[in-house]
C-alpha cells in the first residue's frame, strides 16, 4: 500500500500488560463505575433539570430505600446470579452460549407443566405431596434444560456449527412455545396463567424467597468448586484456552463440550426451577426477563469467576434498579433506565481494555522519524 | 394471495435492509448482536426527522424531501451506533458479543425514548414513503406486486446487489473480505484492518437502521411498535439463512417475511397454532445452519474469525 519510504511511528501504542495484582484492577473498575455514575446523573440532569445529587439519592433508595426494596435486590441478584453460572462453565471453555435465556425459560415450562398438570392428581398425599411433586418438577425442568443446552452443544462438537448462532435461535423457539402453550392451555383464553403457589417450593418461616437464595448460593459455591478445584473444571479451561492443546494431552474434546453444556443446562434447569416454582408460581413468556442476556455480561465481567460473579451481579441489579427508580421519581420516561443501563454497562465493559492492555507514549518520537 | 406476498415483500426488504448492514459488519470479522439496538434507532431517528419536518413545512412537504431526509437521519444515526460498537471492540478490544448485547439495550432504550417524545403515529409521513409509480396501479398483479412499492424497497433490493458486486468485483470487498477471515495475513499484506472494520461497521449499522425505518413506515405504514427488536434478531437469523450472500437475500428475505406473516392469511388455524407458526423462521434458520456446517463446504461457512478481536502482538 504504502510505496514511500517512510517510516510511521505514531504517538503511542498499545501493548498487552501482565494481569493486574488485585487492587489496582478494583481501582479501574471503581474508577470507570464513578464516571458511568457521572455520565448518567448528567444526562438525567440535561433530561429532566434536576440536582444530580438527587438522582444519586434516588438511586440508592431504589436498591436500599426499604426492606422490601432490600429484598427485592436480593432475589434479582440471586436470580441473575444463577442465570449466569449457567453460562459460565460454557464461556470458560470459549463456547459462546447466549441461550440461557431459553434454556431457562423452557426449564420453567417444563416445571410449570408438572404444576398445573400433576399438581391437583397428587392432592390425596395431602402433607407429603411436596416429597412427591417437587423432585418431579425439578427432574423434569432439568431435563428440558439439558436438552436445551446439549442440541447446540452436540453439533458443535460433531459438526463444528457457530454455537452463537444456534443458541440464539433456540431462545426464540422456546418463547414461541411457551407462548403456544399458555393460548392452548389457559381455559380464559387470556394468555395468563394464574400463578399456583400452592404447588410451588415451602416457604422458609415467612421469608418467601430466602430458600430460593440459598440454593442459588449453595450453587455459587458448587460451580466454583467444580471449575476451579475438579477434573472436569481443569478440561474445561484446557479446552477454553487452546482446543489443539486439549487434543495433545489427549483431552476428548467433542466429549468436553457435550458434558460441559449438559451441566450448563442442568443449571438452567435448576433457575427455571426456582423462577417458577419457587418465585412465580407461573410462566409467561417474559419470565426470564432479558437475564439469559444480562448473564452474559455478569460472567464476563467476573472472568467467569462464580465468586466474583456475586459482585459483578450485585453491580448490574443495583444499576438497573437504581435506573428505574431515577425515571419514577423524576418523571423522566422510562425507557431512560435502559438507556443508563446501556450508558453504565459500556463503561463497565470498556474498562476491561485498562486491565488487559497499557498505552505507552512514545517518547524520542521525533528522532527516529 | 397478492396481498400476502406485497405484504411478504414489504416486510422481507426490512429483514434484506438489516441482513445487508449485518453481513456487510460480519464480512469484516464482527458478530455485532447489537443489530437490533441499531435497528431500533434508525427508525426512531428517521421518525423523529420526519415528524420535525413535516411539522415544520406544515402543509406543503416536499415529497422528496420528506423521504430523504428521514432516510438520512436514520442512516446517520445507526452508523453513530455503529461508531460506538466499533470503538468498543476495535480501539478498546473489548468482546463483541458483550458489546452486542449491551447495544442493544441502549439501542432500545434510546429510540423508545426519542419516540416517548414524538408520539406513536407517523401515517402522514408514511404516506410520502409508500408514494410510488402512478402507473402501477393500470398493470394489474403485476403493477401491484413489483411496482407498487415505495422508495426504500427498492433502495434495499440496489444496496443488497451494489454489496453483492462490491464484496465480489472490487479491490475493497477483496481486502474486507480478506479482514474478516484473517486479519493477520490482511494486515501482514498492508490493508489496514481497524480501518476497514471501523467502516464496514458504521456502514452495515447505517444500512441495517434503514431496516427498522422501513419496518415503521413501508410495512406498518406509519405506525410505531415496540418490536423492532425483534425483527432485527430475525434479521441476523437471516444472515445465516442466507449464508452471507446478500443477493440470495434478496429472494430469503421474502421467504421470511412470508414465514413470518404466513398466519394472518392462512385460515383454519387457531390462535396457539398461529404461535407455533412464528417458530417457522427461527427453525428454518438452524436447519440451514446445521446444513451448511454438515456440508462444510468452503464456500458457504461465516468469515473464519468471526467474533474475534484482532490485536497485532497476539499472533
Amino acid at each position: 500500500m504504502a510505496r514511500e519510504k517512510k517510516v510511521h511511528n505514531p504517538l503511542f501504542h498499545v501493548v498487552k500488560r501482565e494481569p493486574l495484582p488485585f487492587l489496582p484492577a478494583l481501582g479501574i473498575r471503581a474508577a470507570a463505575v464513578v464516571a458511568a455514575l457521572i455520565v448518567s446523573a448528567l444526562v438525567i440532569t440535561v433530561l429532566s433539570q434536576q440536582n444530580p445529587l438527587e438522582v444519586y439519592k434516588s438511586m440508592f433508595e431504589g436498591s436500599f430505600g426499604s426492606s422490601v426494596r432490600i429484598w427485592n435486590l436480593a432475589l434479582n441478584l440471586a436470580m441473575l446470579l444463577c442465570v449466569s453460572l449457567v453460562v459460565t462453565p460454557a464461556f470458560k471453555m470459549k463456547f459462546w452460549n447466549i441461550g440461557a435465556e431459553g434454556q431457562v425459560l423452557i426449564s420453567g415450562l417444563a416445571t410449570v407443566a408438572c404444576m398445573f398438570f400433576l399438581g391437583d392428581q397428587f392432592a390425596f398425599l395431602g402433607d407429603k405431596k411436596p416429597y412427591v411433586l417437587i423432585p418431579i418438577m425439578l427432574g423434569a425442568s432439568i431435563l428440558a434444560g439439558i436438552l436445551w443446552a446439549v442440541l447446540p452443544a452436540i453439533a458443535k462438537a460433531l459438526w463444528n456449527t457457530n454455537e452463537t448462532l444456534f443458541t440464539l435461535m433456540m431462545n426464540y423457539i422456546a418463547i414461541q412455545l411457551v407462548a403456544y402453550f399458555l393460548k392452548k392451555y389457559v381455559k380464559s383464553g387470556s394468555g395468563v396463567l394464574e400463578p399456583m403457589p400452592q404447588h410451588g417450593l415451602p416457604v422458609i418461616g415467612d421469608m418467601d424467597y430466602l430458600l430460593s437464595i440459598l440454593i442459588v448460593l449453595a450453587l455459587t459455591v458448587i460451580v466454583y468448586v467444580y471449575l476451579k478445584h475438579s477434573k472436569q473444571g481443569y478440561e474445561i479451561s484446557v479446552v477454553g484456552e487452546s482446543v489443539n492443546t486439549a487434543k495433545y494431552i489427549g483431552i476428548n474434546v467433542k466429549k468436553v463440550i457435550i458434558r460441559t453444556l449438559a451441566i450448563s443446562g442442568a443449571i438452567a434447569g435448576v433457575a427455571g426451577f426456582l423462577l417458577v416454582g419457587g418465585i412465580n408460581h407461573t410462566i409467561s413468556t417474559t419470565t426470564v426477563g432479558g437475564r439469559g442476556f444480562t448473564a452474559i455480561m455478569v460472567s464476563w465481567l467476573a472472568k467467569f469467576n462464580p465468586l466474583t460473579m456475586i459482585i459483578t451481579s450485585f453491580l448490574i441489579v443495583f444499576m438497573e434498579r437504581g435506573a428505574e427508580q431515577i425515571s419514577s421519581d423524576f418523571n423522566v420516561d422510562p425507557s431512560i433506565s435502559d438507556i443508563l443501563t446501556g450508558i453504565i454497562l459500556f463503561f463497565i465493559i470498556g474498562c476491561e481494555f485498562f486491565l488487559q492492555y497499557k498505552i505507552v507514549f512514545n517518547k524520542n518520537r521525533k528522532e527516529e522519524v | 394471495m397478492l396481498s400476502f406476498l406485497v405484504s411478504a415483500i414489504r416486510l422481507g426488504m426490512t429483514f434484506l435492509l438489516g441482513s445487508t448492514g449485518e453481513t456487510i459488519t460480519e464480512k469484516a470479522g464482527h458478530l455485532n448482536l447489537g443489530t437490533p439496538g441499531v435497528m431500533c434507532v434508525g427508525a426512531a431517528c428517521g421518525c423523529f426527522v420526519e415528524d420535525l419536518y413535516l411539522s415544520q413545512t406544515g402543509l406543503y412537504a416536499d415529497p422528496v424531501i420528506a423521504v430523504l431526509l428521514p432516510v438520512a437521519a436514520a442512516f446517520i444515526g445507526s452508523a453513530v451506533m455503529g461508531l460506538l460498537f466499533s470503538f468498543m471492540t476495535v480501539t478498546l478490544k473489548v468482546n463483541q458479543n458483550v458489546t452486542g448485547l449491551a447495544l442493544t439495550t441502549f439501542g432500545v432504550g434510546v429510540s423508545d425514548y426519542i419516540i416517548s417524545q414524538t408520539g406513536l403515529a407517523f401515517q402522514r409521513g408514511s404516506k410520502f414513503f409508500n408514494a410510488s409509480f402512478s402507473f402501477a396501479e393500470d398493470l394489474g398483479w403485476f403493477g401491484e406486486l413489483f411496482l407498487s412499492h415505495g422508495f426504500l424497497i427498492y433502495l434495499a433490493i440496489f444496496i443488497a446487489l451494489l454489496t453483492t458486486f462490491v464484496f465480489n468485483k472490487t479491490k475493497i470487498g477483496l481486502h474486507l473480505r480478506a479482514v474478516g477471515e484473517n486479519p493477520a495475513t490482511a494486515d501482514a499484506a498492508g490493508i489496514n484492518v481497524s480501518a476497514y472494520r471501523y467502516a464496514a461497521t458504521c456502514i452495515g449499522c447505517g444500512i441495517s437502521g434503514l431496516g427498522g425505518l422501513c419496518f415503521i413506515m413501508n410495512y406498518l405504514n406509519g405506525n410505531w411498535e415496540y418490536c423492532i427488536d425483534a425483527i432485527g434478531w430475525l434479521a441476523i437469523a437471516l444472515v445465516i439463512f442466507t449464508v452471507w450472500k446478500p443477493s440470495i437475500a434478496i429472494l430469503g428475505s421474502i421467504v421470511f417475511g412470508g414465514l413470518y406473516i404466513a398466519n394472518t392469511y392462512i385460515t383454519g388455524f387457531t390462535i396457539q397454532d398461529n404461535e407455533l407458526f412464528k417458530m417457522l423462521p427461527y427453525i428454518v434458520t438452524i436447519i440451514v445452519l446445521l446444513f451448511t456446517s454438515i456440508r462444510d463446504s468452503k464456500k458457504n461457512q461465516p468469515p473464519q474469525s468471526l467474533g474475534i478481536t484482532y490485536f497485532r502482538e497476539e499472533r
